[in-house]
């Protein structure tokens, strides 16, 4: 029978990629002062499977490198090794090397053997100290299991008495005789002299014993497999029949550990050779790599409840809808309130489900905060920095995009304030603050939004030594004069935080500009608030999902555009008095104590005929993007709806101030603003 | 046909050992660790149990301890998936009741042929 194991190979990478988690945030939470077993326990049972599990699917390479990790940590695990830091940090490298592997079968890539070798060196000498290279040899060594088999071909005497309690570990002296019959000619003599008295019979137990013979070229190994899972169950004594008549020699079988060597070993090979993955030989097994990216991403897992409540929902569509149709069957007037409840709940149906359809692709946060723990940790070493990492609220939930994309944003703020935020411990405490510095990762929900927070408690934004690095780039005038928070906004300028000091923690010539661009690509927006000496807080805003937006509709001659409902601030009939015009500059109007420029709608995107051509006829709405606001000069307000974002750059190309279309009930196509880019618009 | 309780807390090996005991015709029903198990063997009675060691909540030897107290499963058959390293643990097995092991890595075949030793 022959089972294609590719079919478990998917379930095998998962769990794997599940327990290197498990693993690393295991050994990230040890605490060298005071190891509770049970930790150690749950690390080596996921480094366990991992090995049993990539032996069985033919991945020996993965199986050879687990097993040293496995033994290394059987003996923590037993209190025979003392766990230190050295250790842990051998460890923490293997899981990452183990993940290379895993995603480099996965990917079927090649692994890169040389990196694996070198981990795989670092962990035995963690375990073996410097004869590392000798371990590896007598591993090595033990090979070709010698086949003992009985020469003369004549067959084997046993004398067989189990224990009285035999049968209570599932062993039946009959099935073994029937895999002896299947060697060779099978004898039996049955003694019945150990059968006690009926009265003192416990029928649970064996008291029989055999003399058995079996005739013919049989190799002991397999006489001794029959009988390996019963010795220390019985009084076993097996001789080889020439032997017994030649020179009453006995046979004495093969040293328990022995035997199990050869086995294993026979496994290994077959297993080796019959499955062609692997490192072994890297190169013959691709043609063309597929691409690697795609596996990863494409799939999602999602919690059952979220089903079942879609299928709920799908239910009560079903349902609604049924009604529906029976109120159109025969529709008469008086029906009409119906037709209204059944329309509205239509409506509602449609949102809920649209909302658990949308909530599938919900992931916690903490797919993206989870791998903090280790580059704070790995960094903090590095940089001599004591830190602690605290993380607050990682189940909030995000849409999936959002999560894949907003991880390198955030490594990279988090990177910035492990080095340029928090200060060395000497000068924390010379500051007065404690010696371990905090960074805290916070994500909430607010509103339609989502918020991430990185905050340390660190040394904080220096507002002269900002200006006066960006005077020095040429970014700014020499006499600028920039309030605190335009002066943090400096670092968000291409060309400010490169170069200079390229330390290999932060700063990889990717500035915060990218940083700020990423996040405003996936519609959101960062803000940085600091205090000198205190520490920065740098949020980013992110809009929950990126396909389903709260619009507000607005009517500007024929043309309908959406403006995203968070943008809007209020919407005003604006007096005469209360403009002014600045001669060339455009115009600007005065709400409360702030001048604000007015964008006229059907200017930009030349709508000819506009209703409201004078800013007394029509209404101005404003807006707010990324903290900068402006009045927009539209004709009219309509309905507010939830619309579906399609995304106009896939289909025509980027145009400015516009962040996509959708297609509105009638049919028909309207813009959806993009409000930052209008903002800026109107600022030039 | 048999029936057999299939224990592993990996998906992996569950759904290996659970395909290859159903492909050969056998009634298979899977646990994810001790607990489950036990939980399981109550409710219905199997022919052999197939369980790895390592698990978490109760680990394979426990439950093949826990088990063996059960007038069900007095004699019924009980294998443990076990790694060549882990085979000291070959004896706290025994000790608990197991009838005996099968090593890891094994394939299908060598499943299937100590499942057909056992239940004959």
């Amino acid at each position: 029978m022959s089972i294609d194991m590719a079919q478990f190979h998917q379930v095998f990478f998962e769990e794997s990629f599940e327990g290197l988690d498990i693993m690393e945030t295991g050994l990230l939470n040890l605490d060298m002062g005071d190891v509770d077993a049970e930790d150690i326990n749950t690390i080596f049972r996921a480094a366990h499977s991992i090995k049993g599990g990539s032996g069985t699917f033919g991945f020996t390479a993965v199986s050879d490198f687990t097993h040293v990790m496995e033994t290394l940590l059987d003996e923590m695990r037993d209190g025979r090794r003392q766990v230190t830091q050295v250790a842990v940090d051998v460890l923490l490298g293997s899981v990452d090397c183990l993940k290379e592997m895993l995603t480099a079968i996965q990917d079927e890539q090649e692994v890169d053997v040389a990196s694996v070798n070198e981990y795989k060196k670092a962990l035995e000498v963690e375990l073996n100290g410097e004869q590392a290279n000798e371990a590896t040899t007598t591993v090595e060594a033990v090979v070709e299991p010698t086949q003992l088999t009985n020469s003369a071909g004549s067959g084997w005497s046993i004398a067989f008495s189990p224990h009285t309690d035999l049968l209570k570990t599932g062993n039946d002296p009959v099935r073994m005789f029937r895999e002896l019959a299947e060697l060779g000619q099978l004898t039996s003599v049955v003694d019945f002299q150990g059968v006690p008295d009926f009265y003192d019979l416990d029928p649970e137990d064996c008291h029989l014993s055999w003399n058995l013979e079996v005739v013919g070229d049989i190799p002991s190994a397999d006489v001794d497999d029959i009988f390996d899972w019963v010795e220390e169950s019985c009084d076993l004594a097996i001789q080889s029949l020439k032997q017994q008549s030649d020179d009453r020699h006995q046979y004495v079988p093969p040293v328990e550990n022995k035997t199990e060597t050869s086995t294993v070993e026979t496994k290994k090979q077959a297993v080796v050779d019959d499955t062609e993955s692997d490192l072994d030989k890297p190169k013959s097994t691709k043609k063309e790599p597929s691409k690697p990216a795609a596996k990863g991403s494409s799939s999602i897992r999602v919690d059952t409840g979220k089903i079942d409540t879609l299928i709920n929902m799908v239910g009560e569509l079903v349902i609604t809808q049924s009604m529906l149709s029976l109120v159109g069957e025969h529709f008469e007037l008086n029906k009409l309130d119906q037709l209204k409840n059944g329309l509205s709940q239509l409506e509602r149906h449609t949102r809920e489900l649209q909302e658990s359809v949308m909530n599938i692709r919900m992931l916690p946060i903490s797919f993206v905060f989870s791998r903090f723990p280790r580059l704070v940790h790995d960094l903090s070493t590095k940089l001599d920095k004591k830190i602690e990492l605290v993380m607050v609220g990682e189940n909030t939930e995000v849409d999936k995009t959002v999560v894949e994309l907003l991880s390198d944003p955030l490594v990279h703020l988090v990177r910035n304030s492990l080095d340029h935020g928090i200060e060395m411990p000497a000068d924390r405490i010379a500051a007065g603050k404690p010696e371990m510095g905090t960074i805290t990762l916070e994500a909430y929900h607010r509103g339609g939004n989502i918020v991430i927070e990185v905050r340390d408690d660190g040394k904080g934004l220096n507002k002269e030594v900002l200006m006066a690095k960006a005077i020095e780039k040429g970014l700014i005038d020499a006499d600028a004069n920039l309030t605190d928070k335009q002066a943090y906004e400096l670092i968000f300028m291409a060309g400010f935080s490169t170069a200079e000091k390229l330390t290999d923690v932060s700063g990889r010539g990717v500035g915060m500009d990218v940083v700020r661009r990423n996040i405003q690509s996936l519609g959101g927006n960062i803000e940085i608030i600091s205090e000198l000496g205190k520490g920065s807080t740098i949020a980013i805003h992110l809009p929950l999902t990126l396909a389903i937006l709260d619009g507000q509709s607005i009517a500007v001659g024929d043309e309908r555009f959406i403006i995203p409902l968070g943008a809007i601030i209020e919407s005003i009939n604006i007096k005469e008095s209360m403009v002014n015009r600045v001669a060339g500059k455009g115009e600007t109007f005065r709400l409360r104590d702030e001048y604000l420029p007015i964008v006229r709608m059907h200017e930009i995107f030349n709508v000819k005929n506009a209703q409201a051509t004078k800013l007394t006829d029509g209404l101005v709405v404003v807006v707010d993007g990324q903290g900068m606001r402006c009045g927009l000069f539209i004709d009219d307000l309509l309905g507010q709806q939830q619309v579906v974002i399609k995304s106009l750059e896939a289909n025509y190309r980027k145009v400015e101030g516009v962040s996509g279309a959708t297609i509105l009930g009638d049919g028909s196509v309207a813009l959806i603003l993009d409000i930052p880019g209008l903002v800026r618009l109107s600022n030039q | 046909m048999a029936s057999i309780l299939a224990v592993d807390d990996s998906a992996s090996m569950r759904q290996m050992v659970s395909f290859t005991l159903k492909g050969a015709g056998y009634t298979v029903v899977e646990a994810v660790d001790g607990v489950d198990a036990l939980n399981k063997a109550k409710t219905q009675k199997f022919d052999c149990v197939v369980t790895d060691v390592n698990m978490p909540n109760k680990d394979g030897i426990t439950l093949i301890k826990d088990l063996r107290a059960l007038p069900n499963y007095k004699f019924i058959p009980m294998l443990m998936l076990t790694t060549e390293s882990g085979m000291d643990k070959k004896q706290a097995g025994k000790a608990a009741g197991a009838t005996g092991w099968i090593v890891k890595p094994f394939n299908p075949d060598q499943l299937l042929k100590t499942i057909k030793k056992v239940l004959g």
